[in-house]
């Protein structure tokens, strides 16, 4: 196996009497997709937001790469290439496309007060239209973010992801709310983003059809525990995990 | 074509006040309100923080500028010129501990967080003998002629608009603008790309503050009489029409505000010379009809009849995007 990438140790979390998780444990190696299911309000988005700094945990530990991130703020976490993307989908909606992803754009090394007014790198540009093209959004590249379509704005979070070099990126249901033939096209350019630019993707997923096809590895959570782990095959013929879904625990 | 624009423009701005001499004071005030217009609306257009608070900077400005002149003790433009640093310096500084304990306030909260600065400037300027209390300071007279006076701070402001103008300009064509815009939209989402959304907002605050120090302290020699509430901390007269003006002329865009004061600062010295008396109620019923005639703002209006001409003009984004 290849080296870990994220590696979460007993993360707990609870929202006044709420435990949301519970001790919960994971690895991601570089260069996997693994997936994390569970029923409605076991846990999952909870985990995202304490893993990218939006909330701290309780109790655990979360190591990103060689480096210990459970205390860190969001926008540190994000500028060492782990970032997320939103349940309820969000992009810059009074901002066209173009300027969607050239904010997304990571900044130049050289830090101080000035990269505050650093102008956009000459690449940046012929590398963000080499990402709407890659998520099919080239041609309504002026458009703003509100003028998009929901499936199109869930494309180009991907995208602005994709520009912000992610090299761990945290999927919260890519294909919710999305029609039939545009989920088949997501999966596709999920699992080649992951082929070509080896970014490594954690799927929060309720399509039990697309997580066992694009996962190696799952996860499932339910009331905030970890309740199995796997591959897809040894995750669907768990009992415990059709019992969770089924609502019988 | 575009530079032939902005020529004209300065070659009518330099001319103005010879041609209509007697408009001196009112022109000088035309480019105030073009400053106070376009620094309201880099937090409250470009960034989404309505700021009910900006008037404070204006009143430090002034009144740090006519102390220096007052007791620094050296001829009146020497004290002028470090009276206009120290005011714009001050404002910076100021900025930087009020925002720290204001910009982490989100939406409206940050709105009603800005009300009492102005409001809690007034009255301590208005209790403190050192800078006159209740009854103001009289900055120094000018060494010279009235009207060369006035021609002389006609083009103080006239420049510092123009520099204003053209910073913004530029910064609103890169990453720092569209980093605003981000805040503006979702500033979560910003944070988690990685935008230190926090060190964005203080600069954008810091930046309006040095503006409006420096326009405070010429300002207050404008006026000849700084009175701590009507004229230094003046949130019901300049504080108001800052919106207003950013409002008329459309928010968020880099004419609009331009605009914006040019039609109110018109239309209100219409107002004061034709329907003296009335002129508030006017101003009023004004401010309505824009509200429900032009809610996006004059130029948010034109874009939506003529998209490209509108596009040339408002944002100067589109330039650095080919
Ligand atoms: N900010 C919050 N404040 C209070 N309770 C919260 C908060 N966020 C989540 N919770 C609670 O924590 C539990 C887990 O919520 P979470 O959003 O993580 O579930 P989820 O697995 O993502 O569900 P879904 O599949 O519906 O998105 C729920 O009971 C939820 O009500
Ligand atoms: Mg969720």
């Amino acid at each position: 196996m290849s080296e870990i990438l994220l590696s979460v140790r007993g993360a707990t979390k609870s929202f006044g009497g709420v435990v949301a998780n519970q001790d919960i444990s994971l690895n991601v190696a570089a260069g996997e997709i693994v997936g994390l299911i569970g029923p409605n309000g076991s846990g999952k988005t909870t985990l995202f937001s304490s893993i990218v700094g939006y909330h701290p945990v309780d109790a655990g530990s979360i190591v990103f790469g060689d480096k210990e991130i459970t205390h860190l703020r969001v926008p540190q976490i994000a500028r060492l290439g782990l970032h997320r993307t939103f349940q309820q989908t969000r992009i810059f909606v009074g901002m066209s496309c173009v300027q969607n992803m050239q904010i997304s754009a990571p900044l130049s090394q050289s830090k101080g007060p000035a990269s505050l007014f650093a102008p956009f790198p000459v690449e940046a540009t012929e590398k963000l239209e080499y990402l709407l093209a890659f998520v099919g959004l080239y041609e309504k590249r002026s458009l703003s973010g509100g003028e998009l379509s929901f499936g199109q704005q869930k494309l180009l979070e991907f995208a602005m992801a994709l520009m912000s070099e992610s090299r761990l990126l945290l999927l919260d249901e890519p294909t919710a709310g999305i029609n039939p033939t545009l989920i088949d096209y997501i999966v596709n350019r999920l699992r080649t983003a992951n082929d070509e630019f080896g970014v490594t993707l954690l799927v929060i997923e309720h399509n039990m059809h697309v997580i066992m096809n694009l996962a190696q590895r799952i996860y499932c959570l339910a009331h905030g525990h970890k309740l199995a782990e796997g591959s897809p095959k040894d995750i669907q013929d768990n009992p415990k995990v059709i019992d969770a879904y089924l609502g019988a625990t | 074509m575009k530079q032939l624009g902005y020529g004209i423009l300065i070659g009518i701005s330099l001319v103005a006040p010879f041609v209509f001499p007697e408009f001196r004071t009112q022109l000088s005030f035309l480019w105030v309100m073009v400053i106070f217009a376009l620094t309201w609306d880099i937090l409250g257009g470009q960034m989404g923080y309505n700021s009910f608070g900006n008037v404070l900077f204006v009143g430090v400005g002034m009144y740090a500028c006519a102390v220096v002149q007052r007791d620094m003790g050296l001829d009146y433009f020497s004290s002028l010129f470090i009276g206009v640093l120290v005011a714009g310096g001050l404002a910076v500084a100021l900025a930087l501990v009020v925002g720290n304990a204001l910009l982490d306030l989100r939406g409206h909260y940050f709105a009603i967080g800005t009300l009492g600065l102005g409001v809690a400037a007034g009255e301590i300027a208005g209790g403190w003998d050192f800078i006159g209390a209740g009854s103001g300071m009289v900055p120094p007279l000018y060494p010279g002629p009235l009207d060369s006076r006035d021609l002389f701070f006609y083009f103080q402001l006239f420049a510092v608009a123009v520099v204003l103008f053209s910073t913004l300009r530029w910064l609103y064509g890169g990453r720092f603008g569209l980093a605003l815009n981000a805040i503006r939209d979702d500033e979560d989402k910003a944070e988690a790309l990685g935008i230190y959304t926090t060190r964005y907002k203080t600069a954008a605050w810091c930046l309006a503050a040095l503006f409006l120090g420096v326009t405070g302290g010429l300002l207050g020699n404008v006026i000849g009489f700084i009175d701590p509430k009507d004229v230094a901390f003046a949130g019901s007269t300049f504080g108001v029409w800052m919106i207003i003006m950013v409002i008329t002329g459309g928010k968020g865009t880099l004419w609009g505000p331009v605009l914006g004061a040019v039609v109110f600062h018109v239309t209100q010295e219409l107002f004061w010379t034709f329907l003296f008396g009335w002129q508030r109620v006017a101003l009023g019923l004004l401010i309505i009809a824009i509200a429900v005639l032009f809610p996006q703002g004059i130029l948010g209006w034109v874009r939506e009849h003529w998209p490209k001409d509108a596009d040339t003009m408002g944002q100067a984004k589109s330039d650095s995007q080919r």
